[in-house]
């Protein structure tokens, strides 16, 4: 593997992570628990979703095979999605959303801190401008899962439960392969065991501080680096691709 | 100045062209008259969100799809905004809502008919969106301040809207031919539904003179028909698309266009309840309702809590 | 409890630094913190502010209209408190 074939792997994977979340969220835009929520989750959604876009843009750069931000995200097939699981699971209730979004908030939050002090210039870039944009989601989204966890008995339980379901996906946020090792050595990827345990320390603060627990002795998922996923995204690519891909000469 | 009554002084404001406050004095007429129309306003911008955001999950470009997110989450902005207006008049977002809710409150009857195609989302962006631009833009200079505000707001953020659904007709006009024929459909489909939009004609409209006296409305609805019309028809023949109105024709005498009327048997239909969408619409919101209903409970009894922790520290 | 929309609050922004902080509108929240990252989510989408105040609205206190009179006229008629009531002679030029 080279650099160049390693560092376009890299980026789908942050790309399509953002992408395949966004898109997600997306669902959630006109259908909020109330008006107030519903702008302020899609001002996330349009962070995420534009994160994606720089993200595939330079992915599409760096390949250097005439394809474009849109054709990597609209004709790839599922097997080549690197998208991360937790973020193709469908919404669930606003207390499943909320945690899925906290965990990835809290990730892409000392994810970016990294990141943004890579020796590629654009990832630098694109992850400076993200972790401003983070740094809020994650204040948002932590509120919430506060107010959840000490609000009524019953959104305690829902949001409880969305965390013990949750859970067997995080790991998958960690995991690296010899993608990481190349990049690592070159000053380009971020060391995620770093990552790992400022984010253990910071959820498992965050979930005390929300009177919830944390899920002990959880079989992890795995799969997302090699292309591997849960039922769900395929459906969610049929939805998401079809308009390109039932034109395929058409400009939009 | 003893002798004037608050009548007077309501009537004086409205003849110089002054604003109404929420504190000033008002006619009971006035209040409800305004509490309805600016209701009506805001239940329009969030049923609104659902027809185009019917398509976010399949917008064909990622500029498309942030463009298409922004503009939904616009058009909930404006319904707030415009909620806070009508509360200023003594009325709850709660009883708003739920007069919504239970069918008792109207909205706009555009938003009932159904978004098929990509080409949809150009065509309301480009036609629904500009004919409301034109109510808006009278509406900045309405006589109550609150209101009035909130549509200078408003218009500051629409300017975009109609841009990006003209912007999506170029794009699908000079495209393919299926891309071609996906937007005439489309105009075939929103021509008349969006002529509806500015209300029935003046001879039938029961609630246009007292408007227009307190300057709540500023033109009449076939005035803002016509307008429409004749604006609109050079950025059909811009795109060669047709306009699917066969007495389309100029009219020198009267320096317009003259058009079919469109079918108002069909709109007091969709405005009764009998539209291809009301109760999706209805539906929809309902459920975004109730299911956010403990959402709203918890955020209730945290912030309960927090209130009765900071008083005991 | 009764299921509701939380309490309005309305919002200031200062556009930019050193600026006076300017009413801009409403909305509901359940708490502070809620009040103020709605209003950042509802009022600055196209950067319109650098900070902003959130205030319960019941904890405003305005004048009414029959106010007008009694408040505001008597200020009308107190030229001396404005800079061009005085004459300093030419020579001295601006002051």
């Amino acid at each position: 593997m080279t650099t160049q074939e390693a560092l376009f792997q890299y980026i789908l994977r942050i790309g399509d992570t953002n992408l395949i979340l966004g898109q997600r969220l997306s669902e959630w835009t006109g259908h909020g628990p109330f008006l107030e929520e519903d702008l302020a989750l899609t001002n996330i959604t349009l962070d995420i979703t534009g994160a994606a876009k720089s993200f595939l843009e330079y992915a599409a750069k760096v390949e250097d095979k005439g394809r474009s931000e849109d054709d990597l995200a609209f004709l790839r097939n599922d097997r080549q999605f690197f998208n991360a699981q937790i973020t193709e699971l469908p919404n669930g209730d606003y207390a499943r959303t909320i945690a899925r979004q906290v965990l990835v908030d809290c990730f892409d939050y000392y994810f970016y801190q990294e990141l943004s002090k890579s020796n590629d210039e654009t990832l630098a870039g694109i992850a400076q401008k993200s972790l401003k944009e983070v740094t809020y989601h994650l204040r948002h989204t932590s509120a919430w899962l506060e107010r959840f966890g000490d609000g009524t008995e019953e959104s305690h339980n829902k949001v409880q439960l969305a965390l013990n379901e949750l859970w067997q996906y995080t790991n998958e946020l960690f995991e690296m392969n010899e993608v990481d090792e190349l990049l690592i050595k070159e000053g380009i990827a971020v060391d995620l065991n770093l990552v790992k345990t400022k984010w253990e320390k910071h959820i498992s603060e965050l979930v005390e501080k929300s009177t919830l627990t944390i899920p002990q002795n959880v079989f992890m998922q795995t799969g997302s680096r090699k292309g591997i996923h849960t039922e769900h995204l395929a459906f969610i690519l049929a939805e998401m691709q079809a308009l390109p891909r039932i034109y395929p000469d058409a400009k939009w | 100045m003893e002798n004037i009554s608050f009548e007077d002084v309501f009537e004086g404001k409205l003849a110089k062209n002054e604003m109404i406050e929420p504190k000033d004095w008002m006619p009971e007429n006035y209040r409800k008259h305004l509490i309805r129309q600016i209701s009506q306003h805001a239940h329009s911008e969030i049923i609104g969100m659902l027809p185009e955001g019917n398509w976010i999950t399949r917008a064909p470009s990622l500029r498309a799809k942030v463009v298409l997110l922004a503009k939904v989450q616009d058009e909930g902005g404006h319904g707030l905004y415009l909620y806070t207006a009508a509360e200023t008049l003594g009325v709850s977002r709660d009883e708003l809502l739920n007069n919504l809710h239970t069918g008792k409150a109207k909205y706009s009857s555009i938003f009932n008919y159904p978004t098929l195609t990509w080409a949809d989302i150009g065509a309301v962006g480009w036609l629904v969106d500009g004919a409301a631009i034109m109510n808006q833009v009278m509406l900045q200079r309405s006589s109550y301040g609150p209101y009035s505000r909130a549509m200078v707001r408003i218009c500051k953020e629409e300017s975009f809207h109609q841009r990006q659904g003209y912007e999506i007709m170029t794009h699908l006009a000079f495209g393919t031919k299926d891309q071609k024929e996906m937007a005439q459909d489309a105009l075939n489909r929103w021509w008349y539904p969006t002529m509806m939009m500015f209300g029935p004609p003046d001879s039938e409209s029961p609630n246009s003179e007292n408007a227009m006296k307190w300057r709540i409305k500023r033109e009449t609805n076939d005035q803002l028909r016509q307008r429409f019309v004749d604006q609109t028809v050079k950025q059909v023949e811009y795109l060669g698309l047709i306009v699917p109105d066969e007495n389309l024709k100029w009219n020198e005498a009267k320096n317009g266009y003259d058009f079919t009327e469109p079918n108002w048997v069909e709109f007091k239909n969709i405005i009764s309840g009998n539209g291809p969408c009301n109760k999706e619409r209805l539906a929809a919101r309902n459920k975004a309702h109730d299911d956010g209903k403990w959402v709203r409970e918890a955020a209730q009894a945290f912030a309960k809590k927090r209130s009765e922790i900071y008083a005991a520290a | 409890m009764s299921d509701n929309q939380g309490p309005v609050w309305e919002v200031f922004l200062q556009k930019k630094a050193g600026q006076p902080f300017v009413h801009c509108g409403s909305l509901h929240a359940f708490d502070k913190e809620m009040a103020l990252e709605n209003a950042r989510d509802l009022y600055t989408r196209r950067g319109e502010g650098c900070s902003i105040w959130v205030v319960p609205s019941n904890a405003i206190v305005a004048s009414s209209p029959e106010d007008f009179g009694p408040f505001f006229e008597p200020s009308n008629d107190k030229v001396y408190r404005h800079p061009t009531f005085y004459q300093i002679p030419d020579a001295i030029g601006h002051m």
